[in-house]
Parts: C-alpha cells; structure tokens; sequence
C-alpha cells in the first residue's frame, strides 16, 4: 500500500512553490532614463512613538530618520521616514528587520509588507522628469535632494519615492498597481527624452 | 495646481496629495445619549458652510496620512494657514484686516 502511493507520488509533477514577484524582469530603455523592476527585497511597515526609536534604531542597525523626507541607510538597509510615527524599511542585504524588531520590548508595531510592495527603479538624466509626468512634488535637487523620501502619488497610483542619487530613483507602489506604475512610468520615459 | 502647506511634513505639498474632511472645531458631546434631539442634529448634521473664512479638517493622505486644521476662504480657494490637529482655533489670522 505504502509502496504504491511512493509510486504514484513519484509519477505525478512536483508541486511547485516558487514565488513570481509581479512584473518580474520586466526593463524598458529610453534615450536618457531606463526603468525597471527591482529584484525582491525585505520590507516593514513601522510605526512607533517617540520613546521607542532609540531601541528601535539599535535593532535595526540605522537611526531612524526623525525630519520630514528624509530617509537613513545603512549596509543595504533603509528607513524611509512617511510620517510623525510611521517608517518603512527596505533591506536589499538579504536580512529580515521583522525578526529584528520582534526582539525589541518597546511599544512599536511592525508589520512584514514585502511582496505586497515591488520596486521600480528609474534612473538616468531624465529620471526627474519621466517620475515628474505622472507625480506633482517638486524633484529639483534642492527640494528633493538625495536620500529624499516621501509618499506621493504618481498618476492615480500612491507610490513611495526615493531618490538613490541625482539621477536616479526608486519608485514603491502596490504589487496590484504595479502594471499601471511601470506603464505610465514606461510610456513617460519616452516622453521625457524629448 | 494648490500647494498646501503640511503642518507635520512642514513645507508646502500639492493638492493632489491631500482630502478635504470636513469642518474643524466641532466638540462631540460628553455624553450623547443624553441629548436632546434638536442639539444632535446641530452636532450632527449642521454645518457653518460660510461664504468666507471656513475652518476644516485637511488630510495629508497621500504623504504624511495625518489630520490637520486648514483655515481656507470659500470665495477665494486661498489657504490662510494650516495647523496641527488639537491646536485650538488660532484667534488671529496672518493677514486678517480685523
Ligand atoms: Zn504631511
């Protein structure tokens, strides 16, 4: 009996547990931007008071920025300031900053968000104005310097942004609006080289 | 487009960042099972709805998501000033006349 449904187990196709992140390779080029998907990365919704982000900080290994748009990095890991008691954070190192904070006993929650977010990188001369088409914040170096970050909106979509360098941005949205984001931001590159 | 300033994110945003949540400064009661019905639909239902200087409730949603007080003119769509939830009702206004 035991040996027959070996058997039968055996011939049937192995069941397959394979995570597809949407969008998933998916790179447009234009003269001047290039936008595409990020590869997979660890995410946390925070939010704690004050009196919590010294433990906070120490656990996650970065201080938790406390300046409107502003953002932290530190060994591939990011904390994004989104409002008075609310951070996201992305690790691109491969470690889990859930695991980091379930140690810490101060009052905070944390809430693991990573495949409900992807990651869309634009970057080139004309990233500014290809993220500008769809989002109405002013992205001159002055007011939206590097390390920039803030929740907006690009098109009808609500998006994170940061800006990873002078010319160059990471865009955070939904997983389920990540077809209207890279679509609009893929049709505005175009644009934007113009 | 408006940009309106963010009291917690302390500079101006656009509008289009932002959701209108009503008239400001409207105290519930203590205890409302105790009112008569006349003073709950007062509370409830009446509003100001000036033609003029309005005080409103401003939501930052898609920035910063917090509540803020917002004294705006209806006739104009001008934004006098913003401040933070639970700051009283400033008793001057930048610029007022009177
Ligand atoms: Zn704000």
């Amino acid at each position: 009996m035991a040996k027959a449904a070996a058997k039968t187990k055996a011939a049937a196709a192995p069941a397959s547990v394979e995570r597809r992140p949407a969008l998933a390779g998916r790179a447009l080029s234009a003269p001047g931007v290039k936008v595409e998907m990020l590869p997979p990365a660890e995410r946390i919704s925070l939010r704690a008071p004050e009196a919590s982000l010294a433990a906070l900080s120490k656990a996650l290994g970065l201080t938790l920025p406390t300046k409107p748009k502003t953002s932290a990095t530190k060994d591939g890991r990011t904390a994004l300031w989104l409002g008075p008691d609310e951070w996201m954070i992305i690790d691109e190192a491969g470690n889990d900053p859930l695991a980091d904070c379930a140690k810490v006993t101060a009052l905070h929650s944390a809430v693991g968000i990573s495949h409900r977010n992807v990651g869309i990188s634009v970057a080139g001369p004309a990233a500014a104005a290809t993220v500008n088409s769809g989002c109405p914040q002013d992205l001159s170096l002055e007011a939206f310097p590097v390390g920039a970050a803030s929740r907006t909106i690009l098109g009808k979509s609500e998006i994170v942004l940061l800006r990873i360098a002078a010319d160059a941005f990471r865009v955070e949205c939904w997983r389920s609006f990540s077809d209207y984001v890279f679509t609009l931001l893929s049709e505005a590159a175009g644009d934007a080289a113009n | 487009m408006l940009l309106i300033r963010c009291p917690y994110c302390e500079e101006e945003r656009p509008e289009l960042e932002f959701r209108n949540a009503g008239e400001a400064h409207i105290a519930r009661p203590t205890n409302i099972a105790a009112e008569s019905d006349d003073d709950f639909e007062k509370f409830f239902f009446i509003r100001a709805n000036p033609k003029g200087v309005i005080y409103e409730r401003w939501r930052h949603i898609h920035g910063c998501a917090r509540f803020f007080n917002a004294v705006r003119d209806t006739v104009t769509d001008k934004f006098v000033m913003t401040y933070k939830a639970g700051e009283p009702k400033p008793a001057k206004l930048p610029g007022a006349s009177k």
